[in-house]
């Protein structure tokens, strides 16, 4: 799971044998990232623990509150573009009152746990590929590990908890600010009452979009601490590594936040 | 208490130990001293299983560590205390909340006999006023300190010490040297300690092992260590200005 040393290959001496290697590789990464996120989901049975609450209220600040300006800024603006370009469409049709509708249907089903989600991976998550590869660099998780410490539990599973109850809540902020965005654009560019605005927005808000967008951002959640702390965890090399695992876990999270989007949807609709 | 028996290391393509073999005797200063990139780093991580040999055993008592897991490493890893070269003091904790942090995760001590334990600890590596501080404004000196403050504050059986003067002055050096001499000689802690600073290893050492190339070249007492005709330990020796006559007798007849 932490990876202190290379995995010895034989050098491949054809395409297929390079293939074969890399396949292995992929599948030797997925399992290993898989076990971080089983360690630290096995290790949440001592979430309740004085020390481990402390911990996660301190991940909760650093992950939801300081994440609150920059996902407002997004999510207004969000609001604002979707309306915007939904209601010069509608407007075509006369139909501009209904921007509401596609707004709150856009925020609730896809575009609040994606954007929150995205956010969240860039900032919160590179942060934390940063530390835990700083961590790993400066031989604090080998202290740790001395100490008989587990890392999953002192440092992943505080910090998943977190993330698990931040990326949702983020989600039903994200959508709120959303439709509010998109409410002062269709009220000044689009003269649609606001009222009129509301009262669509609230008849397509369904129920099952909001859990369904909900449980998408949880699940996200657990996507962006396990990558973040997997490429911390096989960081080395010093600064280049440190910058090399905070990019690679960026690029990875935006990845499977799509995918993992994609599956999630299909499952439901 | 410690044995390497026929341990190989190799990364890549580069093999940092070959077929190394030898014993470490309860309660003895074992120092390991040779040129960068020789393996003695590598040999302490082996010893607590930070890593892993690529051929041989290395045992701890009658414990295989090379090849516990589980619930048995984590036994055998109990026995230790590791002071890291950098002190891998963890950034957002104080220096007193590192210190404690091996005995609030590991005992059932409560926060007075912790705190006890704690200033102790912190009085032995002269930091008793700098428990409030954190990593970041300490020199790396004082890091260090904390450091061994961590590894020994659990009263482990083994204190592996990877550099424990490095970048530290002359006057802390010698302090440093006294404490881990003081662990061994009144608690009889088995010391290994990795290090350059041969007056260091002529000082406190039990045996002085000098490594070479992979290989074990001499594992010899403080005595007969300073007269070797090795010539990579006469090189060590030399480069310090320690000549044949005498530990502290320097070419500058300082």
């Amino acid at each position: 799971m932490i990876v202190r040393e290379p995995v010895p290959r034989a050098k491949p001496r054809s395409a297929v044998q390079r293939l074969g290697q890399a396949t292995l590789g992929s599948v030797g990464e997925i399992g290993r990232a898989a076990m971080i996120c089983v360690g630290a989901v096995a290790a949440m049975r001592h979430a309740f623990g004085k020390r481990s609450r402390g911990e996660i209220v301190r991940q909760l600040w650093q992950c939801a509150l300081k994440s609150i300006p920059v996902v407002s800024v997004v999510a207004f603006f969000i609001g604002m573009i979707l309306a915007l370009q939904i209601g010069i469409e509608l407007r075509v049709y006369n139909q501009e009152s209904l921007t509401g509708s596609a707004v709150m249907a856009s925020m609730l089903r896809e575009m609040g746990p994606f954007m929150a989600g995205l956010v969240l991976a860039a900032s919160v998550g590179a942060a934390m590929a940063a530390q835990v590869g700083t961590m790993m660099v400066n031989e604090e998780i080998a202290a740790l590990e001395i100490m008989d410490i587990d890392p999953l539990r002192f440092l992943v599973m505080p910090r998943m908890v977190a993330m698990a109850l931040t990326v949702p809540m983020m989600s039903f902020y994200t959508c709120a600010l959303g439709v509010l965005g998109g409410a002062v654009v269709s009220h000044t560019q689009l003269a649609v009452p606001w009222a009129t605005y509301f009262q669509n927005a609230m008849d397509f808000a369904s129920m099952k979009a909001l859990w369904v967008g909900l449980f998408k951002a949880f699940v996200f959640g657990f996507v962006i601490v396990t990558v973040s702390c997997y490429e911390g965890f096989r960081t080395s090399q010093g600064a280049v590594g440190v910058g090399r695992a905070t990019r690679q876990s960026v690029v990875t999270n935006f990845l499977l936040i799509l995918i993992v989007g994609y599956f999630v949807t299909r499952l439901f609709y | 208490m410690i044995r390497f028996e026929n341990v190989t290391k190799v990364f890549g393509t580069r093999k940092v130990l070959d077929d190394v073999t030898y014993e470490i005797e309860k309660g003895e200063i074992f120092t390991i001293v040779g040129p960068s990139g020789t393996g003695k780093s590598v040999s302490l991580k082996h010893m607590i299983r930070l890593l892993t040999p690529t051929s041989g055993r290395v045992w701890v008592g009658d414990d295989c560590v090379s090849e516990a897991t589980g619930r048995d490493l984590s036994r055998i890893r109990s026995r230790f205390g590791y002071l890291f070269q950098s002190g891998a003091l963890l950034a957002w904790m104080d220096v007193y909340d590192n210190i404690a942090l091996p005995l609030r995760e590991k005992t059932r001590m409560t926060e007075g006999e912790i705190e006890r334990r704690v200033m102790d600890a912190l009085e032995k590596v002269g930091l008793e006023k700098d428990g409030a501080k954190f990593p970041s404004d300490l020199s790396g000196g004082m890091q260090k300190r904390a450091g061994l403050a961590r590894a020994i504050v659990t009263e482990p059986e083994i204190v592996l010490y990877d550099e424990p003067t490095s970048g530290l002055d002359p006057v802390t050096s010698r302090r440093i040297d006294e404490l881990i001499a003081d662990l061994a000689g009144r608690l009889g802690i088995t010391s290994v300690v990795v290090t350059h600073d041969l007056h260091s290893a002529l000082s406190i050492s039990s045996r002085i092992a000098m490594l070479g190339g992979g290989k074990v070249l001499s594992i010899q007492p403080p005595s007969d260590f300073i007269h070797s005709e090795i010539p990579q330990a006469r090189a060590f020796l030399d480069a310090q200005y320690i000549t044949r006559r005498g530990a502290w007798e320097t070419k500058t007849g300082v």
